[in-house]
């Protein structure tokens, strides 16, 4: 008996990392608290969030087991099923707020979007990887327009989040590939001369929300009202902040969507300065772990890879505490690990599951 | 893998040096991540421990609101504890405008739900127009349980729309005490800008209503009372969640009259379908009993703001019920003029009591004939009989002795033509003619001819029942005069405290006992033996009297008054002054029934009634005037 639970320890584990699965745990534990203030002290949004992170870490394990060669064949029927899908959306999605979001596949509704996520990091990669031999300018360029077709339909839909998240995420992989500095400069001049015309083919909404980031008190009812409260949410909650369940802001109903996207005003509100500097050091330790299992990946593919999850991963909470604070426009992206909501929450451990498989899977690669 | 081990030494190499560049680049992105959460955390001090005083205030302010609580407003009772203006608790439906979307609309879609009058609607629409704060305007008040269960379940349906529990004034009495307790309103704008002058606005956030007119008006101060505070925590729907703190209002003053109401219910009948005034005074204290004007008004109108359509009923009427004919209309005092006359000549020693006077029914002057209007001359007459019979010949002569100014300064000393200071507004000075007078109103001299007819109470004599009634009663107080006032003590109902209003004698005329002795006989003898003896013929108290006729119009030389070719509005008023008991007055009043002929057909009976009321309790039957 002893024996079989060894190796059903040994089965479970085997590649799991211990480190990386401490932070993700404590951050989600942050999570709950936090939620259970948003929600009043309700269990039921608790509960349903318990049920996600189980799901969440079921995918996780699972994918920590997959090999990395295996995900590299997936890459490609992967990132065409994805695009096809999009272009479906485009053509009949379903319009839910304004948003062409969702399709109908008959059995149930999906979002073609969440799938690019990995499915985009996942073709650049393996991409890059088949080449990785002759790497030419020309290689770059079509890396990316294999981002900028998918991150161009997620765009029109519109969704300016998840349509940033992934260039973000296909920006860092082509950066880690190694595009020469100087195309990196002069993309940076050409994007910086580019600003005003993407000024003119952004919607009227994008626009308000730029326009209000710049000063939010000009419309202090309409769309500045969620930067103002979520501002005043986190200034006055002061260094030590103003306890559990104590916030005002938050249980006056003044923080809009504080279970999701603003679910950090709550947690600053209540726990301040000091409790922010906590999130921010368990933010860094699990990016700084990842960043380490990035460093010492095997191969080209698994690097790159695992470099963009880890980025794009920093760039969610980046930019979901920036919108908050007030530094960032409001676009509809939620904290990783503490934000109430299944998608993201699966999303990015199925991340972190790819992490864990290639650092536990490099030794039976080289051996 | 197939791939590397083509040719594995340049590949190793490679592999080195590319795994070099990924993790520099690797490094670079890490040191990004530090700057950019670098950058957070100083967004974070800048938020937390900078400004953190700024947005402390700012959560506070959120949080809390500041919400008046309205006082009660005090009630006002006649001097038995009878309601004459009292507060219930009942719901309204209120609209608040800005919240509310299209107003037509709305209304429209409430009409289905609980019942909405074309006189709701037109109320509604000029409290809109008047409002000019961003408040909320009631559409119905007095909603039934019922309809205040059907609002509430599709309440919904209609944001900016709330059933408010509210206070409502009351005036149980209606029309009969219209012009005396007043009314309240809505605030208007130039109340407002009054009250913010005078430094009282702060005391009215939280209160719609404020005293328009009569008692409501004019001790608005002691009856409103204090608002109280209620600091709650609100959230982001402005929804009071609880309450912080609370300082509760102080309510109004309670207001208890001098008044009867039952007295002034008798009186207000008495006129049956007449017009005219009742003005009852205490003489002792000046205390007023009763004060009516008729007709009247339902004030309940006014309260939530009164619909065009009413108003202008009310505006338009040529009875004018919104008039206050007993302070504000002026009439021409006829014969009841004369015992005041009587004590001016004897004041000046013009004439003595037993003087008698040759009375041929009329006197000449210039060539004017001053006629006395009854058939038979009297003959001789002194000042006892002048005043029974009501001699008009024998008051011609004697104004023409006194000359106008005396009869102007003594008539002063009574308060003609003078406002009383009676405790409501929109009391009239009347008009106490004298040389100054006309010079100063008319830019013209005083002519000898024109002091003839006032001895009689006519010519431009022009007084309010008011006066009359106050004049009386300090006739009958032997010259010592009070201040008419309808309050009697202002209570306190938090320490039971009572204010008295009055009294103070306001001057003593310091008349002579035999002078006051010859006139109020005089006045017994008229309801004994005299104009109104058939009035009072089986009154078992003995009651001082004066009857009077004024003209409405001018009778040319040479012609008769025949009333039933007179049109109804130019008809004679017919005047009434009396007190009683005589020999120790605890009443005096004026009457005067417009259009009704003589003194003793219409207003001697009104009197009759009241004073039985007063003296013996006694209900009469029927109307005095029943025509």
């Amino acid at each position: 008996m002893p024996i079989i639970l060894r190796r059903l320890l040994i089965f479970t584990t085997r590649h799991i990392d211990g480190v990386l699965l401490s932070a993700i745990l404590l951050l989600m534990f942050t999570g709950l608290v936090a939620l259970l203030s948003a929600a009043n002290g309700s269990y039921v949004r608790l509960s349903g969030q318990l049920m996600n992170m189980m799901v969440a870490l079921g995918v996780m394990w699972v994918f920590a087991n997959i090999p990395p060669h295996y995900l590299m064949r997936m890459a490609v029927p992967l990132f065409l099923t994805g695009c096809a899908l999009l272009v479906g959306v485009a053509v009949a999605g379903e319009v839910v707020n304004g948003a062409r979001r969702w399709l109908n596949i008959g059995v149930t509704r999906i979002q073609p979007s969440e799938l690019m996520k990995i499915a985009v990091p996942l073709m650049l990669a393996w991409y890059f990887n088949r080449n990785e031999a002759s790497l030419k300018l020309r290689n770059y360029a079509i890396a990316a327009l294999m981002l900028a077709i998918p991150a161009a339909l997620i765009l029109r839909q519109p969704d300016l989040g998840t349509a940033l998240l992934i260039s973000a995420s296909g920006g860092y992989l082509i950066f880690l590939a190694g595009l020469p500095w100087r195309i990196i400069l002069t993309l940076a001049v050409a994007g910086g001369a580019s600003l005003p015309l993407l000024w003119s083919v952004m919607h009227d909404y994008q626009r308000q929300r730029v326009l209000t980031l710049l000063d939010p008190t000009t419309d202090p009812l309409g769309s500045g009202y969620h930067t103002i409260q979520s501002t005043i949410a986190v200034g006055s909650g002061g260094i030590l902040g103003k306890g559990w369940m104590n916030g005002t802001q938050t249980h006056l109903d003044f923080i809009p969507e504080r279970t999701t996207d603003f679910i950090f005003a709550v947690y600053s509100e209540e726990f301040g300065l000091l409790g922010n500097a906590v999130l921010l050091a368990l933010y860094l330790f699990l990016i700084g772990r990842a960043m380490v299992i990035t460093a010492n990946a095997p191969t080209l593919f698994s690097r790159l890879l695992a470099g963009a999850i880890t980025l794009t991963f920093f760039t969610y909470a980046f930019v979901n505490m920036g919108m908050v604070s007030g530094i960032l426009p409001v676009v509809g992206v939620p904290l990783p690990l503490v934000s109430y909501g299944g998608t993201s929450l699966v999303s990015i451990c199925l991340g972190f599951g790819i992490l864990m498989s290639i650092n536990t899977h490099k030794k039976l690669v080289q051996t | 893998m197939s791939e590397l081990s083509i040719n594995p030494g340049i590949e190793i190499r490679d592999s080195e040096r590319e795994l070099q560049r990924f993790r520099w680049r690797l490094v670079l992105l890490g040191g990004f991540v530090l700057l950019l959460f670098g950058l957070l955390f100083l967004r974070f001090f800048y938020l937390q421990v900078v400004q953190h005083g700024h947005y402390s205030t700012l959560a506070e302010a959120n949080r809390i609101s500041v919400l008046p609580v309205a006082p009660h407003r005090g009630v006002i009772f006649d001097r038995n504890g009878v309601l004459l203006a009292h507060n219930y608790s009942a719901y309204t439906l209120e609209i608040t405008p800005t919240r509310a979307g299209d107003l037509e609309t709305t209304i429209d879609e409430l009409a289905t739900i609980v019942e909405i009058t074309p006189r709701d609607r037109r109320r509604f629409r000029k409290l809109l127009e008047e409002s000019k704060r961003f408040e909320s305007l009631p559409i119905r008040t007095r909603l039934s349980d019922e309809e205040i269960a059907r609002f509430a379940v599709h309440r919904y349906r209609f944001p900016g729309v709330e059933a408010k529990a509210r206070l409502f004034r009351q005036y149980p009495q209606g029309e009969i005490f219209s012009h005396v307790v007043g009314h309240i309103g809505r605030i208007n704008q130039r109340e407002v800008e009054q009250l913010e002058k005078s430094g009282r606005l702060a005391n009215y956030r939280g209160s719609d209503y404020i005293g328009k007119t009569g008692l409501e008006q004019s001790y608005e101060a002691a009856l409103h009372g204090t608002t109280g505070i209620e600091e709650v925590e609100v959230d982001s729907g402005g929804r009071a969640v609880r309450v912080l703190s609370r300082t509760p209002p102080v309510p109004g003053n309670n207001l208890v009259l001098n008044l009867d109401a039952q007295l002034q219910e008798i009186a207000y009948q008495a006129f049956g379908n007449r017009r005219g005034a009742l003005v009852a005074i205490d003489p002792r204290n000046g205390g007023v009993l009763a004060l009516v004007s008729k007709p009247g008004f339902d004030p309940n109108l006014f309260v939530d703001g009164i619909d065009p359509q009413s108003w202008s009923e009310l505006n338009g009427s040529p009875d004018k019920p919104l008039l206050n004919r007993a302070a504000a209309g002026t009439y021409p005092p006829g014969s009841t003029f004369k015992p005041f006359m009587a004590l001016a000549a004897l004041f000046y020693g013009k004439r003595a009591p037993q003087q008698i006077i040759s009375d041929p029914g009329f006197f000449m002057f210039g060539g004017h004939r001053f006629r006395d209007g009854r058939p038979v001359p009297l003959g001789a007459v002194d000042m006892h009989r002048s005043i029974v019979v009501s001699s008009d010949v024998y008051y011609y002569t004697l104004a023409n002795e006194l000359g106008i100014d005396p009869i102007a300064k003594f008539m002063a000393l009574f308060g003609f033509g003078s406002r009383t200071g009676i405790d409501i507004a929109g009391e009239s000075a009347g008009v106490l003619p004298s040389t100054e007078w006309k010079l100063r109103r008319l830019k013209q001299k005083w002519y000898a001819g024109e002091t003839i007819s006032v001895g009689i109470g006519q010519g431009y004599n022009s007084y309010t029942p008011l006066q009359l009634a106050s004049a009386t009663a300090t006739l009958a107080n032997d010259g010592v005069m009070y201040r008419p006032h309808i309050v009697n003590y202002v209570e306190n109902i938090r320490s039971g405290e009572k204010t008295p209003v009055e009294p103070n004698p306001l001057r003593d005329l310091t008349l002579k006992p035999e002078h006051l002795k010859v006139v109020k006989d005089a006045m017994v003898g008229v309801n004994k033996e005299g104009t109104s003896a058939r009035v009072f013929a089986d009154a078992p108290y003995v009651a001082a009297g004066k009857t009077g006729t004024a003209q409405v119009i001018a009778i040319k030389q040479g012609e008769k008054y025949v009333e039933s070719r007179v049109a109804e509005r130019h008809r004679d008023h017919s005047l009434f002054i009396a007190y009683a008991p005589a020999d120790n007055p605890t009443i005096a009043l004026a009457v005067i029934a417009e259009n009704s002929g003589f003194g003793a057909r219409a207003a001697a009976p009104i009197a009759r009634q009241v004073l039985d009321y007063h003296i013996l309790g006694k209900l009469p039957a029927k109307p005095a005037v029943t025509d």
